[in-house]
């Protein structure tokens, strides 16, 4: 992937990229503090289910081409599957719990 | 594509998350949220597959489809009662996903391939083998853990008093491995990326292993701060910066229900993690002295008298009610004292079930209003206003030695005040102690009357005795 800001250092692009980070943390922080016990954990396997993003790191790393290697393509293989397992099972158990969450009436 | 557009949607994506994750923070949006989420996976999914770097398709449809079938097995075929085990192995998935990309990100770059990296900076180099470290160590972490909880392996706690050397030698291996993979340019350095990988695997093993199946809960939530973490790490090695957010947002989430789970029980993270728990030493508190002559035993007709003049009536669930499968039963006494005018609350403990929040899943599988659903905070005030409190398949969480026994290896942890109720009826097989190994005086106190029985059984005949005197 080519650095967002044209011109700019590695190092710069680390910066930003650390501080995207944090700001992340702490807004997760702020977020998830206000979930209430009672959907402690729907939020645990859809936040697995979220975590399961690393797909895209792993169609980039598979579908950049044949001439990388049988054990790359085999790796890259993996991390699909493992990770769509992760996001196809995570967002389904997350909405079969949450479903199950009525109110009163 | 253009590369515009390609981390606008991205930043859509993430933006999806976030907006997901404050949808939970309510039950009526919580749906909601988490098809946000969802939808948010589905275009950074779809702008990645047209993305220009990506040129062949055969390995990644064939990854998909695989995944998406296991997925909706897993989702579809798992018990209620068995979500940590599911969590578990999801966490695992996670860190195993991240710690093959960091891996197939190496080899690329070892092999000078162009596309997975176009520079294999010693940032990228970094990020990769911290990718690594964390994502197996959450990778084989996970294993045991589900092995623990699935009861395949035993779930005391293994390992010899200085496995925490073991594990910190472990460690300073990994890292110098990590270093001399990190310094050197990737074609040499092969050995000291396979040195880490194995190691990392390793350490996972044996962080868990000594960690005993009580503490399951706070494993569990760790493990899944990891996964997220190992998320980020992978989007450093690409820049990716969907990566970064979202595994920030996980990493966060998992830390903060660690920390919920460590105060509810009164340890320390560090505790949990490397000290099994404190040995009463010497004056162990000798059971018979305790419930010698005061344990009142009784009958389903008694208490169902008692019910019946009750207009306060709070349930105490533990993870022995689920065991028993009484979830129904104990909605099915719900009901019939609710129409009959009583009020019914649920008080929880926030260790009460297996993982965080479990014990509230349960109860909403069984159809139990979540208004009914009270936190141990909510909970604790109301006591000394309720008629019948009725403790089913939980212990430890009531035991009034943590309030009041300095000496005792659970004082300082928080627990329902169920003795400040007018009676306290403890739903149990025996006067087995519970996880901790200790006895409990609520089972001697003047007001508590223990229902000796199966969990299900002993709460249907209350039902029955119920409804006989209508």
């Amino acid at each position: 992937m080519e650095t967002l800001i044209t011109g700019s250092t590695e190092m710069e692009q680390l910066v930003l990229l650390l501080s995207l980070f944090a700001l992340a943390v702490f807004l997760g922080v702020e977020l998830i503090t206000k979930v209430p016990p009672t959907l402690h954990t729907p939020l645990m396997s859809g936040s697995n289910a979220i975590s399961g993003i690393t797909i895209v790191g792993a169609i980039v790393a598979t579908g950049s081409g044949g001439e990388a290697g049988v054990l790359v393509q085999l790796l890259g293989f993996v991390a699909i599957v493992l990770a769509t397992i992760n996001v196809i099972g995570g967002f389904l158990v997350t909405h079969r719990m949450l479903s199950m969450f009525k109110r009163r009436g | 594509m253009n590369l515009v557009i390609v981390d606008l949607s991205y930043l859509l994506a993430a933006l999806l998350f976030v907006v997901g994750i404050k949808g939970l923070t309510r039950p009526r949006t919580a749906v909601r949220g988490n098809m946000l989420a969802a939808s948010g996976m589905l275009i950074a999914v779809l702008v990645t597959l047209i993305d220009r770097n990506v040129i062949s398709y055969e390995v990644i449809a064939l990854g998909i489809a695989v995944g998406t079938l296991i997925g909706v097995l897993m989702a579809k075929k798992v018990q209620m009662t068995a979500m940590p085990q599911m969590v578990a192995l999801l966490n695992g998935f996670g860190g195993g996903a991240s710690l093959a990309v960091a891996a197939a990100s190496y080899l690329a770059a070892t092999a000078g391939t162009i596309g997975v990296t176009e520079t294999s900076s010693v940032i990228s180099q970094t990020a990769m083998a911290m990718a690594i470290l964390i994502g197996a160590v959450t990778l084989s972490g996970s294993a045991i853990a589900f092995g623990k909880l699935q009861e395949i392996l035993p779930g005391k706690p293994m390992g010899f008093s200085g496995m925490k050397f073991l594990n910190l030698g472990l460690l300073i291996v990994a890292l110098v491995a990590a270093y001399h993979m990190i310094s050197t340019e990737p074609g040499p350095a092969v050995g000291a990326f396979v040195i880490l990988v194995i190691i990392a695997l390793l350490l996972g093993v044996t962080l868990v292993m000594p960690i005993g199946g009580a503490d399951m809960p706070v494993v569990i939530a760790l493990l899944n701060s990891y996964s997220g973490i190992a998320a980020a790490a992978a989007g450093f090695i690409m820049g990716n910066t969907v990566l970064i957010v979202s595994g920030a947002l996980v990493g966060a989430s998992g830390i903060i229900l660690t920390q919920i789970m460590c105060v509810a029980m009164n340890r320390s993270l560090l505790n949990v993690l490397f000290g099994t728990m404190a040995q009463s030493s010497g004056d162990l508190i000798d059971a018979d002295e305790v419930y010698a002559g005061k344990v009142k035993s009784s009958t389903p007709d008694e208490v169902g008298m008692l019910l019946e003049d009750a207009r306060r009536v709070v349930i105490v669930p533990g993870f022995g009610l689920a065991m028993a499968q009484a979830q129904h039963a104990v909605r099915d006494l719900a009901d019939t004292l609710e129409s009959r005018g009583v009020v019914v609350e649920y008080a929880i403990h926030p260790v009460a079930g297996r993982m965080p929040g479990h014990m509230n899943v349960l109860l909403a599988e069984a159809e139990v209003a979540y208004e009914q659903m009270r936190t141990m905070e909510q909970a604790n005030p109301t006591f000394s206003k309720t008629d019948v409190v009725i403790v089913i398949g939980a212990n430890d969480v009531t035991n009034p030695m943590a309030r009041e026994d300095k000496g005792s290896p659970i004082y300082g942890m928080p627990i329902l005040d169920v003795e400040q109720a007018k009676t306290v009826v403890v739903v149990k097989r025996s006067l087995s102690p519970g996880f901790a190994g200790l006895p409990n005086p609520l089972f001697a106190r003047d007001n508590t009357l223990m229902l000796f029985g199966d969990g299900k059984k002993a709460i249907m005949d209350l039902t029955t005795a119920v409804n006989e005197a209508a």
